[in-house]
Order: C-alpha cells, then sequence, then structure tokens
C-alpha cells in the first residue's frame, strides 16, 4: 500500500517533467488530465480511516470531475476551434526548461525535510511533490508563448497547490476546497474567452502579438 | 565452475544474433507480414564471413582495425556483465566505469574507421553518432550510481546479484525509474527506433548504418555481431535490474535469462513498431529526459 501511494506521487513528478518535454499541445493536455486523475486517486490514497469519508469522497470526485474530465474538454474544444497542434520554439527550449524543472524536483526532494511545518507530514512525498509541481507550472507559464501551454502551466501550479492542500484535509472544510475548485473553473473560462479573443484578434494564440499591441 | 564459466561465454558468443532475428520477427508481425527466418542473421554472418573485403585505396590500417577494435571492446564488456544467475567472470569494484567505457572505446574505433574513409556522408553520421552517444553516457552512469546506492556494492555483480531483490524491497519506484531510463539508452546506444532506423538506407537521416557502409565481407561480419552483442549487453543488463534472478540452480537461472532476453527483444520490436523515429533535433530531449528521470530516481534514493 505504502509503495502505491509512493508511485503515484512519484507519477505525478513524471507528469510535470513530460509536461516540460512535450510540445504537442494535445498530449500535454492529455498530461494534465492524467495528473487531475492521479490527484483525485492521491485523495482517496492517503485519507486515513480516521477522515470523515463524505469529506474525501467529495473533494476526490470534485478534482476528478473538474481537473481531469471537464477542464481538459474545454482545453480540447479550444484547441479545436483555434486549429493549432503543438508548440512554437518556446522561450525557453526544451532540453534547458527539462534541466531547470529536473533541478527543481531534486531541490525539492532533497530540502523539503527542512521545512517547518504547522501540521505533521501525512506522507514523505508529499510537499516535495507540491513543491515541484508548482515549480512546474511556474516555468510553464513564463516560458512558453501559446496562451493554451499558458493555462496548462497555471492548471499545473493549481495541481501542485492541491497536493499541498491535501496536508492539511483534516481542517479543511469542504466549503473552501469547493470554493478553490470553483475559482479554478471561473479562471479557466476567463482564459477560455480571452484566448477566444486573442484568437479571433491576431488569428493565432501566439501571446507575443499582445506585446505589439499599439493604442 | 569450468562448466559456469564455459556456459557463460557460450551465452554471450552464440546468442547475440538470435535477437535481432525476433526483433525482426516483432517488427514484422506487427506490419502483418511473415518476416525472416528467427535464424536469418546466423545466415546473414555466415554468408558475410565467406566472401572476400574490399578496401578502398584511400583507408589506413585505421579502418581495417575498427571492426575487430569494436567487437573485442563489446567481448570484454560482455565479461564483466553477470550474464545469468551467477557472478560475472571479471569483477571487481568499480567495473561498471571499465563497462561504459569498453563501449565508448569501441564506438571511438568505430567512428574513426567511418572519417578515415573520407567520405562526408560517414563523418556525418559519426559526428551524429557520438553526440547522441555523449548525452546517453550521463543517463547510463546514472543508472549505474542508481543501482550502486540502493545495493551499496560498486560491481556490477553486486549491483546486479543477490542485494538488488532486497533493493527492489525498499526501493522499488526509484529502481523502476533506473530501468525505465536504461531501456531509453539501450534504445539510444542500438540504433534502434526512437532514434536511429536499422533499416533505413537513406544516408541522409542515418546514424549508425552510416558508418559502417564502406565495410565489407568479414568487417561488416564482425560490425553485425558487435552490434548483437551490444544488444544482448544492454538487454542482459535489464533482465537482470528487473528479475532480480529468483533461481538457485544453474539451469533456472539460464533458462529464466534466456526468456527474459527474448522478451526483451520483443518489447524493443514493439516499440520499434508503435513509435515513429524522433526528428533528429528531438533525439537529445529524449535522451537528457533519461538523465533526468534516474537522476530523479538518485534523489528519491538520497534522501
Amino acid at each position: 500500500m505504502a509503495s502505491w501511494i509512493d508511485m503515484t506521487f512519484i507519477l505525478v513528478v513524471v507528469v510535470d517533467l513530460f509536461l516540460l518535454a512535450s510540445s504537442r499541445l494535445g498530449a500535454a493536455i492529455r498530461a494534465v488530465a492524467f495528473q487531475g486523475a492521479l490527484l483525485s486517486l492521491l485523495t482517496l490514497l492517503i485519507a486515513s480511516p480516521a477522515h470523515d469519508l463524505a469529506h474525501v469522497a467529495i473533494v476526490a470526485g470534485g478534482a476528478l470531475a473538474i481537473k481531469a474530465l471537464f477542464i481538459p474538454w474545454l482545453m480540447f474544444r479550444a484547441i479545436r476551434e483555434a486549429a493549432i497542434r503543438r508548440e512554437m520554439e518556446p522561450l525557453i527550449g526544451y532540453v534547458p526548461s527539462l534541466l531547470l524543472g529536473g533541478t527543481g524536483v531534486a531541490l525539492a526532494f532533497a530540502f523539503s525535510r527542512g521545512l517547518p511545518l504547522p501540521t505533521p507530514e501525512t506522507h514523505s512525498f508529499l510537499v516535495p511533490t507540491a513543491l515541484a509541481t508548482v515549480w512546474t507550472g511556474l516555468l510553464l507559464v513564463v516560458s512558453r508563448k501559446k496562451a493554451v501551454t499558458q493555462v496548462l502551466g497555471f492548471l499545473v501550479l493549481e495541481n501542485g497547490v492541491f497536493v499541498f492542500g491535501l496536508l492539511l484535509t483534516d481542517f479543511m472544510p469542504v466549503m473552501v476546497e469547493a470554493g478553490v475548485l470553483l475559482d479554478l473553473l471561473a479562471a479557466v473560462f476567463v482564459m477560455g474567452i480571452v484566448m477566444f479573443h486573442i484568437n479571433r484578434e491576431f488569428s493565432s494564440l501566439d501571446t507575443d502579438a499582445l506585446a505589439s499591441l499599439k493604442d | 565452475m569450468a562448466l559456469r564459466a564455459l556456459l557463460q561465454v557460450g551465452l554471450l558468443l552464440l546468442l547475440p544474433p538470435l535477437l535481432p532475428g525476433v526483433v525482426n520477427r516483432v517488427k514484422a508481425t506487427f506490419a502483418g507480414r511473415r518476416g525472416p527466418p528467427l535464424l536469418q542473421s546466423y545466415y546473414d554472418l555466415g554468408k558475410l564471413l565467406r566472401k572476400g573485403a574490399v578496401y578502398s585505396r584511400t583507408t589506413t590500417w585505421v579502418f581495417r582495425a575498427g571492426p575487430a577494435v569494436g567487437l573485442a571492446a563489446v567481448f570484454t564488456a560482455g565479461l564483466m556483465l553477470p550474464v545469468a544467475g551467477e557472478p560475472a567472470l571479471v569483477r571487481f569494484p568499480g567495473d561498471f566505469v571499465l563497462l561504459a567505457y569498453l563501449l565508448a572505446l569501441g564506438r571511438f574505433f568505430t567512428a574513426l574507421a567511418a572519417l578515415d574513409t573520407g567520405s562526408s556522408f560517414e563523418g556525418m553520421g559519426a559526428a551524429r553518432e557520438v553526440s547522441f552517444a555523449s548525452l546517453a553516457e550521463p543517463a547510463l552512469f546514472l543508472c549505474f550510481v542508481v543501482l550502486a546506492r540502493a545495493t551499496g556494492t560498486l560491481s556490477l555483480s553486486g549491483m546486479l546479484g543477490p542485494g538488488l531483490a532486497h533493493a527492489w524491497g525498499d526501493s522499488a519506484p526509484a529502481l523502476l525509474l533506473a530501468a525505465i531510463a536504461l531501456f531509453v539508452v539501450a534504445l539510444a546506444e542500438n540504433a534502434r527506433i526512437p532514434v536511429d532506423d536499422p533499416n533505413t538506407h537513406l544516408e541522409l537521416t542515418m546514424i549508425h548504418e552510416v558508418m559502417v557502409l564502406d565495410h565489407s565481407g568479414p568487417d561488416l561480419a564482425l560490425i553485425l555481431y558487435g552490434a548483437s552483442m551490444k544488444l544482448l549487453l544492454f538487454g542482459a543488463l535489464l533482465v537482470r535490474l528487473t528479475l532480480g534472478m529468483p533461481f538457485r540452480s544453474l539451469w533456472g537461472a539460464e533458462g529464466l535469462f534466456v526468456l527474459g532476453l527474448l522478451g526483451f527483444a520483443v518489447l524493443v520490436g514493439a516499440t520499434e513498431s508503435v513509435m515513429a523515429r524522433l526528428r533528429l533535433t528531438r533525439v537529445p530531449q529524449m535522451l537528457v529526459g533519461a538523465s533526468v528521470l534516474s537522476m530523479f530516481a538518485l534523489v528519491l534514493l538520497l534522501r
């Protein structure tokens, strides 16, 4: 059982690394959806019997429905309407971003022990996975040019925050979790609308075009 | 003891040409063809050995030495690998470094022989081969370091020996990541599909095969034989790493080992059939990815 939880955490990190290296948008969206499904699985796996079962089930189900199904569906719709398939050469190339991501993962795993946490860790991989995922999301947001990939980066960043939140499942009321998920959904909606407008204005989703916007 | 040594050398010498046969058969099955017989590589080697060799007047002894040194290096490296259930014939702490550099020596001489012909295509192939190899090497060494750390020994026989079963119990995720990275390295080192296509005949896209275009007859046989032995070597590494050799008896271990190798060949064939070849600019990315994976495995072990 313990090794299954280990494996799931490691898969989350491997998906991070895959995202940093992948240039195909479809594969990247599928990877983010898979990561969402993994997070929902993690919620179930690390719940101890002391937890309120309904609470855990709601959090896991909400994560699965929104992160793994609904948002990926929206993203697929977005790339279909904009008729784009792959990321252009990003600001930070794939190999450098893989190396940066790898360094981030290594640092997260090496130093997370030293973090002073208010609550005891439920699993020793939890905090480093959260930090590595947030770092990956940040890298994706700042280094990619297409709006779709930037939204994916934001989703990954949010996934990292979600993993960190698993530390506190005991304390967090369902309303807060639901609020976070709704927030995410609203953000993706807004970004979808922004993407639609960028696409209509410049007939591409390249955010570089925004820099040349004058008066 | 003598029987075991004989068996080990025999496996190393006789089994290699079977693996490309299995790979080709699997690829043919995926493509809906019947494919060449499993023993085709043996027939090819026999045919090539009976032929004469043609040497260009511009080449020197380096060109003639290339295939022999390549095969000798791979064979010596193979002696350090625990082929079946028992420790290797040659073993000492740190032998994995020698193994990696013997492979590099073989590659160096193949590249030199290619440059010796003066053909620009062969020079291009040599440049590609060594640049990809330099990216695969960190991944290979990181895998070895992961193994050394997990088992607490510094020789290949110890790393892949009895301590491994215990290591799988302690740190299965790290070893699994290392095994995946090692498989990617094996595909790259053996010029298999996501990196290089062994069947291609277009010089512009060839990597490994273009280097050996000028070799003929027995020289080509040595090169093909060396290439299949290298495939066996990486297969043996992976089989020992993943299966861990649970059998105590000699024949059980040998049988499981050979079955594992055939499984490895099937896996390589399936990978070649379901994947398209990567663009040349994407290959470094895959190899760096393998390095990052094995580094992640090491970090998991070290914490």
